[in-house]
């Protein structure tokens, strides 16, 4: 088994390294754009108080939990030829799989956030006041004061990303050196009965989550240090 | 302390995006000749020519000798065929006669090509509770499987092989529908395959997909009359969406009608297996 996890990475045949490259791009996109759009979402939820916040938390409690088939349909449909956006010619490609992984990752970045930041938000207003700092500076300052739980988030989302199988399926439609991404080949070989080439490509699915997560990791307990 | 890891993220992420950003192509086309105005060309083909590797093995060489550059999804011949509806394919490679004849019959002036043959087959557990293996078509098969209640591995997925299947238990004069034997796991064939090793129960197969893939199934019985299995090219019709890459799939069904894509579908498999897959139909 190791020896063919080492033939997979420094083997001649590039595909392998092909596909992993196809995933991190695909998940690493799809965690940055997430973030970008989940991490305020959620601190303006979370921080604020407004009439309609159950009814929005409710809604983005129940948009966590789409399940990603559900998610890789709307977006087959919406980017299919002959769905409203199929002038973009956008369907089979890593865009609409990072399209379809942004709609179903930002919604638990959003969540999460929110209900992190909900906690906190008291005594951070308060210090705020103390300090002096302007409304229009509080939502950079909600980020950093809650920035050791964020990378959690942010590494929820990106496991949720790079483990992703059915939508990704869908919308990329796992295309030889274009599409195909770690999950989906596991799914075509085990498809044929080469359980032994799953397990390897399983198995180095686990050890590149390993070592993501260590690193963020360390840079949360020197966070924690400080 | 914070502006410190913030700038490692930021670098750690740049640069692991710049490496993926240019994933290395498995091969530089060898001088390819004039590219085409529209090189990229969306097959939409069955599971059984992609997953027994039939296009893996031809399409470096199409793509060498056009210059076109195939890229290509695989599901069941319905699903496949529905690519062509939808406007997501340019030429599709199936087998399902009925299907394909009323999607060429929608009226956009598409053609059916038949280019290929090769048998299903009907497998299941070394031993034959049934007695298959005594069949002489297909239809007697079944009709023995309904008769021991042998339990049957549908694909119910409207692919090829399981039109072609509901049409056996058709001539059988059988309604496996609801019978206790007959499991519906709604998946592709190599999946059925491994069910029905599993649960030691016949299914019909391709016999590409049965011989690549790896299971303790008994292949029992092949090549009776009722069996064919045809393959056929559709290149999806410009009037049908006026941005179909209409050259890149007349030149694909060109270069499968040239001596050397015919020698080398007869040659599939043969070294591998000690039998070729598909068999080329008379031009």
């Amino acid at each position: 088994m190791i020896d063919r996890i080492l033939d997979l990475f420094f083997g001649p045949n590039p595909e392998f390294r092909q596909i992993v490259a196809v995933t991190l791009r695909m998940s690493l996109f799809s965690t940055l754009v997430s973030t970008l759009l989940g991490v305020p979402l959620g601190v303006l939820i979370g921080a604020n108080e407004f009439r309609a916040k159950p009814l929005v938390s409710r809604l983005v409690d129940t948009l966590m939990g789409i399940p990603p088939v559900v998610g890789g349909l709307v977006v087959f449909l919406l980017l299919s030829r002959s769905g409203p956006l199929g002038s973009l010619k956008l369907l089979y490609t890593v865009t609409a799989m990072v399209i379809a992984q942004v709609l179903l990752i930002t919604p638990i970045i959003t969540g999460m956030a929110s209900n992190i930041v909900s906690i906190r938000a008291p005594s951070i207003r308060e210090t705020c006041h103390g300090l002096g700092i302007p409304p229009g500076r509080r939502l950079w300052y909600t980020i950093l004061e809650c920035r050791v739980p964020f990378i959690s988030i942010v590494l929820a989302g990106f496991g949720r990303a790079i483990a992703e199988v059915g939508a990704v399926q869908m919308v990329g439609g796992n295309i030889q050196f274009k599409t195909r991404t770690m999950t989906t080949a596991i799914m075509m070989q085990s498809n044929m009965g080469y359980f032994d080439l799953a397990v390897a490509l399983g198995f180095v699915l686990l050890i590149i989550s390993f070592t993501i997560n260590s690193l963020v990791h360390l840079i949360q307990d020197r966070e924690r240090r400080d | 302390m914070f502006k410190r890891s913030f700038i490692l993220i930021v670098l750690a992420l740049a640069l692991l995006l710049s490496a993926c950003a240019t994933p290395t192509p498995a091969a530089a086309p060898p001088a390819a000749p004039a590219a085409p105005a529209n090189p990229v060309l969306r097959m939409s083909t069955t599971t059984s020519v992609n997953d027994s590797g039939l296009m893996a093995y031809l399409q470096p060489v199409f793509e060498a000798d056009t210059g076109y550059k195939l890229e290509i999804t695989s599901a069941g011949s319905g699903a496949a065929i529905e690519k062509g509806r939808t406007g997501d394919a340019d030429i599709l490679l199936v087998h399902s006669k009925a299907a394909e004849e009323e999607f060429t019959g929608e009226g956009f002036d598409e053609v059916r090509i038949p280019f290929m043959t090769n048998y299903f087959i009907v497998v299941g557990p070394e031993a034959d509770p049934a007695g298959v293996k005594t069949a002489k078509t297909a239809a007697e098969a079944f009709k023995k499987i309904a008769d021991a209640s042998a339990p049957f591995i549908t694909r119910g997925d409207k692919s090829g092989t399981n039109t072609k299947e509901l049409a056996i238990w058709k001539a059988a004069g059988v309604d496996p529908e609801g019978q206790a034997w007959y499991t519906n796991i709604g998946a592709g064939m190599g999946q059925a395959l491994t069910v029905a090793s599993e649960q030691q129960a016949y299914t019909l197969s391709d016999k590409a997909t049965f011989l690549a893939a790896k299971t303790d199934l008994a292949l029992l019985l092949e090549t009776a009359d009722d069996m064919l299995n045809t393959y056929s090219v559709i290149a999806v019709g410009p009037k049908r969406f006026a941005d179909t890459n209409a050259e890149g799939a007349k030149a694909f069904i060109d270069w499968l009608a040239t001596d050397k894509a015919r020698d080398m579908i007869a040659k599939f498999g043969v070294e591998q297996y000690g039998q070729a897959l598909f068999y080329n139909m008379d031009k």
